[in-house]
């Protein structure tokens, strides 16, 4: 095509989207750099990986059948007899887990770089919003290969969430579509997994992103009085193009460890899931429900007068929420940031995980 | 006078709002709670042939729609619990080389009375009734 009519048509959509204005913008936003900038990319890892989740899921939709009859033979159909199907289902498990892994680094980086100060409390809360999404994505999806291990996760998964005081008969009746797993649940968790639980996250990331942009991106407060001691801006460097190359060349790196993952390490399907079978001896959930399935197994039957699993639950609920609500205790009434109390309840918080974590995986 | 007119008018307009509202989601919340399926009452279920359980072995069987979990100790020692363990609702087993019942998924240790003996389990497991007719072995709800 020639050169001219490149141009024209280029004048042309620049004419009638308005490009000018978004140009203008970009042109003169900017992002700063410091010690810490690393830790800006996680946010941007996990959007990626998001996309992929997306792209990978409409692609397993053109084979996958959300019934207990043909759930399980579907993904096995996916995994042996389509082209390359082994390596986008593999693709989509482990971008699920990595997708996990970055939000929960995007999370306490946030946490220990106190990026969750006024005034971006909604930026906290519309991010932990997509933190439970993103587990509710995790869990919904873990059940649709109708497995063995996911049928028993399900089974626990629904039965805590019947636990919880008031709403929890009502609740787990809702999620099972029914008194006990069946078909009715898978049906219910695909429609969750698939346009639920998406059409939810997209709305509350496009406002995660437009407070991000309102705000722009945090200065820790130990790099703010650094520059401030010194008599000094913090230096910027421009969004476009270099924070955009750098983020491109973490996401071309995440790229490069999830195609790794992928084709070296596919995911497997495991038997099919029989609800007249016995949990099978070291069954354990995905990495990130391994703390709290390791806590339930520690509480003993009754504490006091409540019984085990409703005092993990209650326990589990009330430290969800006081971590949600982590920007409003962490600001004095002058304004200023108790950022010794945040960081030892970040210290303390990622121990809890690790160890927790590990001694589930292991014991 | 003025402005109590007014405040009928945004009493009326936010009423029917609400109302309408209202009247949007009652049947979209009746909707997504499942409805209960009447499910035939079991009583007894004959779960399989005396042979088809060898001693000191345990089986998970059908009782209806309920899993039970059929243990013969002895050649005329039978026993029968709910499989769903009273923790978080996983099914149990039997472990024959310790003459127990066991759930994989919290740890959770029951003695061969349905008894809790360790772990996270609140209530023992509902016992079930055996008997043989016939060569068969019917399991049935305890009165």
């Amino acid at each position: 095509m020639a050169p001219a009519v490149i141009a024209k048509i280029r004048w042309w959509l620049e004419d009638r989207l308005g490009l000018e204005t978004v140009k203008e913008f970009l042109a003169h936003k900017s992002v700063p750099r410091h010690s810490a900038t690393m830790w800006y990319y996680f946010g941007g890892i996990t959007l990626f990986l998001f996309g992929i989740q997306v792209t990978t899921g409409i692609l397993l939709l053109l084979y996958y059948r959300p019934s207990p009859n043909e759930a399980y033979e579907s993904v096995q159909f996916i995994m042996t007899q389509v082209d390359f199907g082994w390596l986008i289902r593999s693709i989509h498990s482990w971008a699920a887990n990595l997708m996990i892994l970055t939000a929960f680094i995007h999370m306490f980086s946030v946490v220990f770089l106190h990026a969750y100060r006024a005034p971006r409390e909604l930026t906290w809360l519309t991010g932990i919003v997509l933190l439970g999404l993103a587990l509710g994505f995790g869990f919904s999806g873990y059940l649709l290969p109708w497995n063995t291990i996911s049928y028993f996760a399900t089974r626990v998964g629904t039965d805590i969430a019947a636990v919880v005081p008031l709403i929890g008969p009502p609740l787990a009746r809702f999620l099972r579509g029914g008194s006990d797993i069946s078909g009715g649940t898978l049906t219910r968790f695909f429609g969750f997994h698939v346009a639920v639980l998406p059409g939810i996250t997209t709305l509350v990331l496009l406002l995660h992103l437009a407070l991000v942009q309102k705000w722009n991106i945090s200065v820790p407060p130990k790099v703010e009085e650094e520059y401030q001691r010194k008599g000094q801006e913090v230096p910027r460097i421009p969004f476009v193009p270099d924070f955009v190359l750098r983020e491109l060349m973490a996401w071309y790196i995440t790229l490069a460890i999830l195609g790794v993952l992928a084709a070296l390490f596919p995911w497997e399907l495991g038997q099919k899931a029989d609800p007249f079978a016995p949990a099978p001896a070291g069954i354990r959930p995905e990495w990130y429900f391994l703390a709290p399935f390791y806590t339930l197994k520690l509480i003993p039957s009754h504490v006091w007068f409540l019984e085990g699993e409703v005092l993990g639950v209650i326990c589990f609920g009330l430290l969800a929420a006081a971590w949600a609500c982590l920007p409003f205790w962490a600001s004095r009434r002058d304004g200023t940031i108790r950022t010794r109390l945040v960081t030892g309840a970040g210290v303390l918080l990622v121990s809890y995980l690790a160890v927790f974590s590990a001694l589930g995986y292991w014991r | 006078m003025e402005s109590s007119r007014r405040g009928i008018v945004y009493w009326l307009l936010g009423g029917g709002l609400i109302g309408s509202l209202a009247s949007f989601l009652y049947p979209v919340l009746r909707y997504i709670r499942p409805p209960e399926v009447a499910q035939a009452a079991v009583s007894e279920a004959e779960v399989g042939a005396v042979n088809q359980f060898p001693v000191n072995s345990g089986k998970v069987v059908r009782f209806g729609s309920k899993p039970v979990l059929l243990i013969r100790l002895a050649s005329d020692d039978w026993r029968a619990f709910s499989a769903t363990c009273t923790h978080l609702a996983c099914i149990v087993q039997y472990q024959p080389e310790r003459q127990r019942i066991w759930c994989a998924c919290h740890n959770g240790v029951y003695d061969l009375n349905g008894r809790v003996i360790s772990g996270p389990p609140p209530r023992p497991l509902e016992p079930f009734d055996v008997h043989l007719r016939d060569g068969e072995v019917i399991v049935s709800k305890r009165a």
